[in-house]
């Protein structure tokens, strides 16, 4: 009875410090990605991560800012200047590369927007953004 | 007997009464609202059309027509022709064609001119000012520089068979990243043999490219409102000053000075005029031309000793769209040749409140400013705050001018046509 008590107890210990743990990173890098986006992103996305229209796209549920990691890391490494339609709408300034931010920077502001602007996507780390670096 | 008749008719005027208060047919004359737009005293305006498409420029025929340029075709719907029912202040669209989006758009000698961002069409007017052939416009000029930066390109006729367009600049401050903190101005920047200045063609002659055309003039970051200007018969611009001072220069400009930072400069244009960009911009607070930082400025060095100096300096990203010297007699004698200038509205003032959003009104005697400029219509966002620009509701863009003096507006979030008139009373 007792070690059984003591086995789930354990459990749900080791189980709550491994959740309570990544969670409290995540907020940090939110935290501190907030400070690159304000420094480097606002001026062309906006506050609200609304844009400009018909100038720079919102990252507003935007499905490049939740969806695929690499893709998302290559706009910011490598800036993005084509002529596609975002939402059905085009946009005329270019993007500039970001790539003088470092892995941390990088990871921690793209974590920030895949948490903000009605976007709910996971974590980018700095081991992602090197791979792609090495890509290049 | 007498008493139904009464009812009868008493109903009918009831019936009469409820339905042409309804608002698609409710009449959309002068109302006092303005169409939530703020005017001098003795000015009105009205909408006349609402949510036609985000729409660019704009030119009005003799009789009256608005022709619209739209930003997007939409299939073919490029150029829309509004026509305004007497006594319903309303304009519907009674024509529509064109297979291209663009800006530029106007009217001369009989043809209606417009513009893509490649090319620049014409099309034969009936005498009423209606287009004869939409399907077969005459290409007057092609394979102009379009590289996803300041490509809209804008045009304006003289009297003596020329048409200009602006070619902007695909870049902020030609450096050889674009935008990329760090990376140093071109030297010189190469940019400036295709783009960013002001070409000159002739109006009449299919096909021509840069190899047959003028670089009338250069050092123009980007223009998109441009005029001629009759009273001194010459070319008048309105030109985007450079954006992200401080994103790009920390050490040497603050949020602050970075929102004000450089002005949106007028400039009257000549062949062989050269405004100075890349090397510089205009400091309208210290009235000073200024080294731009990627050439070695740092916010306190002077440059653009070959450049010349702007007419009038407004300040920093309010983003001229449209510029119209006033040549009716609707408006009062102080509104004679002036400029009327319409501001877009500013994103590159953040985290600073975004401004602009609204027509300016410059006094001119002589072919010069003979006072400050001064704001004309205001409130076109409809808010007062604006953090983002897509919180405003309207973003004026175009300004033309009716045969009875009345000034045109156009808006390019959704599409709606203002038309302001003036009564003494
Ligand atoms: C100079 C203006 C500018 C800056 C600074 C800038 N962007 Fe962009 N961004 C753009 C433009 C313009 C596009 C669209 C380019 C196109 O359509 O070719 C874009 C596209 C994007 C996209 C993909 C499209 C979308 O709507 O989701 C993402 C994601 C993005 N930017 C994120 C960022 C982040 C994060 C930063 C800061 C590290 C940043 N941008 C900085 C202008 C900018």
């Amino acid at each position: 009875m007792t070690l059984k008590f003591l086995f789930y107890a354990s459990i749900a210990f080791v189980s709550t410090h491994a959740i309570a743990q990544p969670a409290k990173t995540l907020q940090q890098s939110i935290a501190r990605g907030k400070v690159v986006y304000n420094q480097v992103c606002n001026s062309c996305h906006q506050a609200d991560g609304g844009g400009v229209p018909n100038m720079n796209p919102p990252l507003i549920k935007s499905k490049w800012v939740a969806g695929d990691k690499k893709a998302l890391i290559n706009i910011v490494l490598n800036g993005f200047s084509e002529k596609v339609a975002i939402d059905g709408d085009y946009y005329s300034n270019s993007m500039p590369s970001q790539s003088q931010l470092t892995d941390l920077q990088i990871a921690d502001v793209l974590t920030f927007v895949r948490n903000n602007f009605d976007n709910k996507a996971s974590a980018i780390l700095p081991q992602n953004v090197k791979m792609c670096r090495k890509k290049q | 007997m007498k008493t139904i008749k009464l009812f009868a008719g008493l109903f009918l005027l009831l019936f009469c009464l409820s339905a042409c208060a309804q608002p698609g047919s409710k009449s959309n004359v002068a109302d006092g609202s303005n169409a939530g737009l703020i005017l001098p005293k003795g000015f009105a305006a009205i909408k006349l059309a609402d949510n036609v498409g985000k729409s660019r420029h704009i030119a009005i025929t003799p009789q009256g027509d608005i022709y619209v340029k739209q930003l997007a075709a939409n299939g073919n719907k490029g150029i829309l022709l509004l026509r305004e029912e007497k006594g319903t202040g309303r304009a519907p669209i009674i024509k529509s064609f064109g297979d291209y989006g663009g800006t530029g758009i106007a009217i001369k000698n009989g043809y209606l001119y417009a513009s893509s961002d490649v090319d620049i069409f014409r099309y034969k007017l009936d005498d009423k000012g209606v287009v004869i052939d939409p399907a077969h416009p005459e290409k007057i000029v092609t394979g102009l520089l379009e590289r996803h930066e300041h490509e809209s390109k804008s045009i304006v006729l003289d009297d003596e068979g020329y048409i200009y367009t602006n070619i902007g600049a695909y870049s902020n401050s030609c450096q050889e990243q674009d935008r990329v903190k760090g990376s140093p101005g071109m030297q010189p920047c190469p940019i400036l043999d295709s783009a960013g200045g002001i070409w000159r063609f002739r109006a009449d002659v299919p096909n021509q490219t840069y190899a047959t055309g003028t670089r009338y003039a250069t050092g123009l970051r980007n223009v998109v409102g441009l005029h001629w200007n009759k009273s001194t018969n010459s070319l008048f611009v309105m030109m985007h000053g450079r954006d992200q001072l401080h994103d790009l220069f920390p050490q040497y400009y603050d949020e602050k000075q970075s929102a004000e930072l450089p002005a949106e400069t007028m400039y009257e244009l000549h062949n062989g005029s050269n405004c100075g960009w890349p090397y510089m911009y205009y400091d309208q607070q210290k009235h000073q031309k200024m080294l731009a930082p990627e050439y070695g400025g740092d916010g306190v060095k002077q440059g653009g000793e070959n450049a010349q100096d702007p007419i009038v300096a407004f300040p920093g990203h309010l983003a001229p769209n449209g510029l119209l010297f006033y040549t009716g007699t609707m408006f009062p004698e102080k509104y004679r040749n002036g400029a009327f200038i319409a501001f877009h509205g500013s994103w590159n003032r953040a985290p600073e409140k975004q401004k602009g959003y609204l027509v300016a009104f410059v006094p001119f005697k002589n072919g010069k400013p003979s006072g400050d400029w001064e704001i004309f219509a205001n409130n076109f966002a409809g808010i007062n705050d604006i953090t983002s620009p897509r919180q405003a509701a309207h973003r004026p863009c175009g300004l033309a001018q009716g045969p009875d003096g009345a000034l045109y507006v156009s808006d390019d979030v959704k599409g709606a046509i203002y038309k302001i008139t003036y009564s003494a009373k």
